[in-house]
């Protein structure tokens, strides 16, 4: 089963609007999802050569403020965090391969959620609703998102298990649906030097997104070319630093609906979760057709 | 009148009142896409679905008359054996699967696989359908006042296919077939029914060209 739920905004006022209209989008697909939640949410970008990391610690009485005085010794960079329950975003410019060789080093209790420059993941285990609250989800602002309801049925409730997984910088990938294909894609990744950090098929595709986006393609591109490449059965929602884009798989039977007005685009696994959001009525609704990528905000 | 409130009780609870007790008009509220609202009932019950709802909705329906005000998500009326499902938004995949009887109507568009299986109701849609829509539909019929997605009527039966608008490509072994008098009076009686508005010379009609019923060698390819 599982959920997915995404938005992007076209008018970037309702930027303010983010959080309040993915908690509710959220909490609509509860049913199709209630192990664990997770989203990706896209705001308060930085300039280089600072970078942001999305840390989490299984405790949720870890001491970061350490963890930032630590950071900012060893690497005499500035270092800044904002603590979320069991997640805390850094920021800081010290550069990006020596700070995750650091990371796994000397905080083996600690997980990169996501890195780049603009995206935030906080997913953990727990209904929808308990995620929405206990991580004040209405608080945030931003350009776009993604989430995730999960509903496990072939690997354990743990928040390790809980989607939105990021593979590259900036770049989310959600995805309803199983590929058949992932292990021999991983190791041909792998080669590539693709980095995985699960047996996750859905952390394959976002791999494989990675791999054509570093090789030059755009997001569009790269869909198009995970149509012949990947095999299976799936919905994808991908976001990139200021991309959104949404790929159904040839045959098409895992669920998708999208909506589209002036000011924002959505889709969801299923329509009562745009159903209340403000504008519904002047968008055009539709089912995404198979193998077709529809992508929104790439330049 | 009847009313129930499924933002203050359950589903369960309303199809079990609907299979125990059905009787005269119902009007439901708050279905908020919920699964399974009015699955299962078999008696001459006028239903009102005030909203949007989930999966299933009206499956197996005998005799109801059940209207949808808002969109309808995957399987709406799958199974239909007799009754009248009408849904003013737009409908999911699988739409009047394998119903036997019946008339689904939709007001708006349908997606993938509508009338998949079908097995002799009638769906009229005023809207266009995605993909592998009538895909082996045994009998009855499917009229699409819109455009109808790729692979329409694959391997299909005896079904019949009236279809106003645009087609992507016709699935495996069907064809356009000569749209007679009977034809073209048939389709306005079911237009007629469902309320939909549309111009019947406006039709054409696709069928089985009858090459799949049988293995045959010499077709291998087209399997």
């Amino acid at each position: 089963m599982c959920g997915i739920v995404g938005i992007y905004y076209k008018n970037k006022d309702l930027n303010k609007y983010l959080g309040t209209m993915l908690a509710s989008m959220l909490v609509q697909m509860s049913e199709r999802g209630p192990d664990s939640a997770g989203v990706a949410v896209y705001r308060n970008s930085v300039d280089p050569p600072s970078t942001k990391l999305t840390l989490y610690a299984a405790d949720d009485d870890y001491d970061w403020h350490r963890l930032r005085s630590l950071l900012a010794e060893a690497f005499s960079a500035n270092v800044e965090i904002e603590i979320r329950v069991s997640h805390c975003v850094v920021t800081t410019t010290a550069p990006l391969p020596e700070l995750r060789i650091w990371l796994d080093s000397n905080c083996t209790d600690l997980r990169i959620m996501s890195a780049g420059s603009t995206i935030e993941i906080y997913k953990e285990k727990g209904t929808p609703r308990e995620f929405v609250e206990r991580f004040a989800l209405h608080d945030f602002q931003g350009s776009h998102a993604l989430g995730h309801t999960r509903m496990a049925t072939e690997s354990a409730i743990t928040t390790q298990h809980s989607h939105p997984f990021s593979t590259g910088l900036d770049l989310c990938l959600v995805h309803n649906g199983s590929l058949s294909n992932h292990n021999r894609l991983r190791e041909r990744l792998q080669g590539e030097g693709i980095e995985f950090q699960t047996d996750n098929d859905s952390e394959v595709a976002a791999g494989y997104l990675m791999w054509q986006l570093h090789q030059g393609a755009s997001l569009e591109q790269a869909l198009t070319c995970a149509i012949r490449d990947l095999d299976g059965f799936y919905t994808f929602a991908v976001g990139t630093r200021n991309g959104f884009a949404v790929l159904r798989d040839p045959i098409a039977c895992k669920p998708a609906v999208m909506a589209e007005n002036e000011d924002w685009v959505a889709i969801a696994s299923e329509f009562r979760a745009i159903a209340q959001l403000p504008g519904v009525e002047q968008a055009t609704v539709w089912e995404p057709a198979p193998a077709t990528v529809y992508s929104w905000g790439e330049e | 009148m009847t009313r129930f409130d499924l933002a203050r009780d359950s589903v369960r609870s309303l199809n079990q009142r609907l299979h125990e007790s059905p009787a005269g008009h119902w009007v439901v509220s708050h279905p908020d896409g919920r699964h399974c609202i009015a699955a299962g009932l078999d008696a001459a019950v006028d239903i009102h679905i005030e909203g949007h709802v989930g999966y299933y909705c009206a499956g197996m329906n005998q005799q109801a008359d059940i209207t949808i005000t808002g969109s309808a998500g995957p399987g709406v009326a799958e199974n239909m054996m007799s009754g009248s499902v009408r849904v003013k938004g737009n409908v999911s995949q699988c739409a009047g699967a394998s119903a036997h009887g019946g008339l689904l109507i939709v007001e708006g568009d349908a997606s993938a696989r509508c009338g998949i299986s079908l097995k002799g109701s009638d769906i009229v849609v005023a809207g266009s359908v995605g993909h592998m829509s009538a895909f082996m539909a045994q009998t009855g019929r499917l009229v699409i006042c819109g455009d109808a997605g790729n692979f329409l009527g694959d391997s299909i039966y005896e079904a019949v296919i009236y279809l106003a608008g645009k087609i992507g490509e016709l699935g495996a072994d069907c064809v356009e077939k000569k749209m007679t008098a009977q034809h073209r009076q048939c389709l306005a009686d079911l237009l007629s029914a469902s309320g939909v508005e549309a111009d019947p010379d406006r039709f054409r009609r696709y069928g089985s060209a009858r090459k799949l019923y049988h293995f045959n060698s010499d077709h291998a390819g087209d399997y």
